[in-house]
């Protein structure tokens, strides 16, 4: 790249021929001690896309284990392992960390327009608490790995003889990593805004980071003391949760569920940011309803404290609390539907370039309303009492949280990709893989629903025979998910290498991230910009010479 | 059914649910099960609506406003619209508000047994159940008679379980320190599969039995019979009988086969090699030990796990059960 000199670097606002954050300083300990969030945010990127590498092979081994009701490739204490490690890892070492600490720590400044997130050692420290606390949870795979499923029940968890305690540590470790970036991120977006930002001139993924962040920093500290105390009880033998010490399992779960349901919105809030970012983008439209997007954010962060008796219908808990939080679980609906109701409406009458991005926009709009709209089935009392821990809340879990959050986070990370790499994927096998993980996801969950309301309960080595045909659509399903991914894996990293050299802004976006080179300089910006509304994207037009998009105003003098 | 005579049904508030289940759901056997089902296709079909229309629209803005030559720009429209916001706000929130308080309504009747209900003692433990009637007889299936109240009162040896039978659409956490309470009204003479539905380890997925429902008089019958099996029946037979119905077979084998416990096949009479090296020989008095305190003399190559079954299984009942052993050569 370097022979094309700076010249055409300041036509197209591509800064791989000069000074960028990946070469501005040079060596491993540059990147091993670094402050700039850009870096710490590719580092989280490396290090969460391994965990999914890690949690999708568990979970293509189990399904695999699954095309047969009797015969196996594992045993069923290795099944179980598999299981339980699939989701810890997913959960904890991939999807919470996933929107906000990898994409929010990459974007969140440069959407600022300042030079890094309020706290940079606080941020460092993040991520070596989520190394930390990797290390501890996969370190229980030798130790004797946990068979409690991700929810470490008691008393299972307190009985059990596998490594319980190293995970649990883990999880606690990874929480701190959870309320730092957090913490970090509040304090960045009320003190870092830029002049002209007020607050409803805030792109909405800040506003999906700022509801985030709050859930991190106020639920996470009850999870860790809950693990903490099931660490106690297991090592001293303290009784608190297990009845035969004088505890109380139903405890547990109230406990667990005051953190765990929260910690499904630190999960899909910020991917509903990314939506709303790229279906604008996308579109080439002004987004429909801003406040009610940004109100429906914060909304959704307070009612979520108070619908966590929704995983417990069938504990024995009492008919008046089950009323209760079957209520507030309908209420936390609304402002989803809202949000799902303005993204639609702002692709009315809009120009919508359908680049892999918007593929996933839609990919999302349909699985997550899937999702959504199957959670009234698991709000209805007497419907859940039928539904609870079989298949159809698997399903239902994965609509939101796969067909949710994990395709707004490949969605945002196509988007992004750009910009913080400096190079372009091939769109041609970005629609591609995005079509086979669209396809392959609906065969493998769909099925799921059906066998769930059917009966099948969730966490099963071995199943009646009348299952088998949902569970072989399903195993196959999975493998074209695999491939799709496999696919999205090979094109990105040798997008690095071969790929086209990105402009500032490709996508014609108007927030302010777009407003820098890509890659962005070590400082992010020249000179401090001035924040102006965030979806003004008629601002943009399209220039053939610079392969992107450039504001109208300045248009004459980028051709020129 | 097509899809329109279905929501035709709906819509005139007669749906009636499916016997067999349907597409969805598994066949329905108890009075329960049917308001489950109408609540289940009524929550079904107001998804179905709101999804295609979700979906319609993105597509059909998708096709029609597409970016395309001669299309580059998009055409102005307001970017907010109070009347539709509060339109798409207040309508969900009216029809979550049915749900919510039809599936609370639904709920009650199936938390409400009736004051005349038959009661049978439930116990759930790794990994079987165990139910026990009020005569004392206790057994590995749930046998209830057609069209009578059942109240299940549930309490579990170890760690939590879940009394689940899909065909009635009852299911409820059996947590250890607790008792639990289920209550059904069988409406179909048949065997239906009971599932624990809250994960209890290596044998969770093998923790399933089944309700047997009687025709009017057949549970009487039934009972008559089992609960006299060991005056009856030859010992061995009854031995058999007890292997099966008191989860000895749950770890046990007796064709060979590995399992939690060391097989019964060919045991009786023969040389056992135990955890600690020595040497023991299999005849009634072990048998006997084995049953009442397992942990005294462990077969090598096993974990101490077996449960005693002190207070649980009569002299009878255990000389029956060394008898049924001396068949399995």
């Amino acid at each position: 790249m370097a022979d094309k000199g700076t010249a055409a670097s300041l036509v197209t606002g591509n800064a791989l021929a000069g000074d960028n954050y990946l070469n501005h300083t040079k060596g491993l300990r540059s990147w091993l001690f670094t402050l700039d969030h850009k870096r710490i945010g590719v580092m989280y990127l490396v290090s969460i896309l391994a965990s999914f590498l890690l949690g999708g092979i568990f979970a293509l081994l189990m399904r695999t284990s699954l095309l047969s009701p009797t015969k196996h490739i594992v045993s069923a204490d290795t099944y179980n392992q598999m299981f339980t490690l699939h989701g810890a890892i997913m959960i904890f070492l991939f999807i919470i960390p996933g929107i906000p600490a990898a994409l929010g720590n990459i974007v969140l400044p440069l959407m600022l327009g300042a030079k890094d997130v309020a706290f940079p050692r606080l941020n460092l420290a993040s991520y070596y608490c989520w190394v930390a606390g990797a290390i501890f949870s996969l370190l229980s795979i030798v130790l004797g790995a946990v068979d409690t499923g991700w929810t470490f029940y008691t008393p299972y968890s307190t009985t059990t003889n596998t490594s319980v305690v190293a995970m649990t540590f883990g999880a606690l470790i990874l929480g701190f990593s959870s309320i730092f970036t957090g913490l970090n991120f509040i304090v960045t977006i009320h003190k870092l805004r830029p002049k002209g930002m007020g607050w409803f001139r805030m792109p909405l993924f800040v506003w999906g980071l700022y509801g985030t962040a709050i859930i991190q920093v106020l639920a996470t500290p009850v999870l860790g003391i809950t693990l903490l105390l099931l660490i106690v009880e297991r090592t001293l033998g303290v009784g608190i949760f297990d009845p035969a010490l004088g505890g109380d399992p139903v405890l547990y779960q109230h406990f667990f569920w005051f953190y765990s349901h929260p910690a499904v919105y630190i999960m899909i809030l910020p991917a509903m940011g990314v939506i709303s970012e790229t279906v604008s983008v996308f579109s080439r439209k002004h987004i429909f309803g801003y406040k009610a997007i940004a109100f429906s954010s914060i909304a959704i962060a307070a009612i979520s404290f108070l619908v966590w008796g929704h995983h417990m219908f069938v504990s024995g808990q009492s008919n008046l609390a089950g009323m209760i939080f079957s209520f507030l679980t309908f209420l936390v609906a609304i402002p989803s539907a809202i949000k799902v109701f303005n993204w639609v409406a702002t692709m009315y009458k809009g120009a919508i370039r359908l680049d892999t991005p918007m593929l996933y926009v839609m990919s999302f709009l349909f699985l997550f309303g899937i999702g959504g709209l199957t959670g009234l089935f698991l709000g209805s009392l007497a419907v859940d009492v039928h539904l609870h821990d079989t298949y159809f809340v698997v399903a239902h879990f994965h609509y939101v949280m796969f067909g949710g959050t994990v395709i707004a986070f490949l969605g945002g990370l196509h988007y992004w990709w750009p910009k913080f790499t400096g190079r372009m994927y091939d769109e041609a096998w970005g629609r591609i893989a995005a079509v086979l993980v669209f396809v392959g996801f609906n065969a493998t969950f769909f099925s799921q629903f059906v066998m769930g309301s059917k009966g099948m309960p969730r966490r099963y080595y071995n199943y009646l025979p009348e299952y088998q045909i949902y569970h072989q659509i399903s195993t196959i399903g999975s493998f074209v998910m695999g491939i799709g991914f496999i696919i999205i894996a090979v094109y990105l990293i040798r997008s690095l290498i071969a790929g086209k050299p990105a402009p500032a802004n490709p996508w014609g976006g108007a927030t302010l991230e777009w407003q820098t080179t890509s890659p962005p300089p070590h400082d992010n910006f020249a000179l401090s910009p001035e924040a102006g509304d965030p979806y003004d994207l008629e601002a943009f037009r399209w220039d053939a010479a610079v392969g992107g998009y450039v504001k109208k105003s300045d248009a004459a003098v980028a051709v020129g | 059914m097509s899809l329109t005579t279905r929501l035709l049904d709906l819509l005139a508030g007669g749906v009636q649910s499916n016997p067999d289940g349907g597409f969805w759901m598994p066949e329905a056997a108890s009075t329960g099960a049917p308001a489950v089902d109408n609540l289940f296709h009524f929550i079904l079909w107001l998804s179905v609506f709101f999804f295609a229309l979700i979906v319609g629209l993105m597509v059909l803005f998708v096709v029609r406003y597409r970016r395309r030559a001669g299309r580059e720009e998009p055409e102005p429209s307001p970017n907010h619209n109070v009347a539709l916001e509060v339109t798409w706000t207040v309508i969900p929130l009216l029809l979550v508000f049915v749900i919510f308080v039809w599936g609370f309504k639904v709920f009650l009747d199936l938390n409400t047994p009736p004051a005349n209900s038959y009661e049978v003692l439930v116990t759930g433990q790794k990994w079987k159940w165990l139910f026990t009637y009020p005569n004392g007889h206790v057994d590995e299936n749930l046998h209830v008679p057609i069209d009578t109240p059942i109240r299940l009162v549930m309490t579990s040896e170890d760690v939590i379980h879940s009394f689940y039978v899909p065909a009635f659409r009852i299911k409820r956490d059996v947590v250890p320190g607790r008792y639990a309470k289920a209550w059904f009204r069988a409406t179909k003479v048949g065997e239906y599969q009971v599932f624990c539905a809250e994960y209890c380890g290596t044998g969770h997925s093998d923790m399933g039995t089944h309700v047997v429902v009687h025709e009017p008089g057949g549970f009487e019958r039934w009972m008559t019979e089992v609960a006299d099996f060991l005056n009856k029946l030859p010992p061995a037979e009854a031995g058999e009988r007890l292997f099966k119905a008191r989860g000895c077979a749950q770890c046990h084998t007796v064709d060979g086969g590995a399992s939690v416990g060391p097989t019964l096949k060919g045991v009786f009479g023969h040389a056992v090699t135990l955890a600690d090296g020595k040497s023991v020989t299999a005849d009634e008095d072990y048998v006997r030990e084995s049953i009442l305190e397992p942990q005294a003399k462990v077969v090598a190559g096993f974990q101490p796990v077996m449960p005693t079954y002190k207070g649980k299984l009569k002299d009878q009942e255990i000389t029956a059960i060394a008898e049924y052993m001396k068949t399995l050569k």
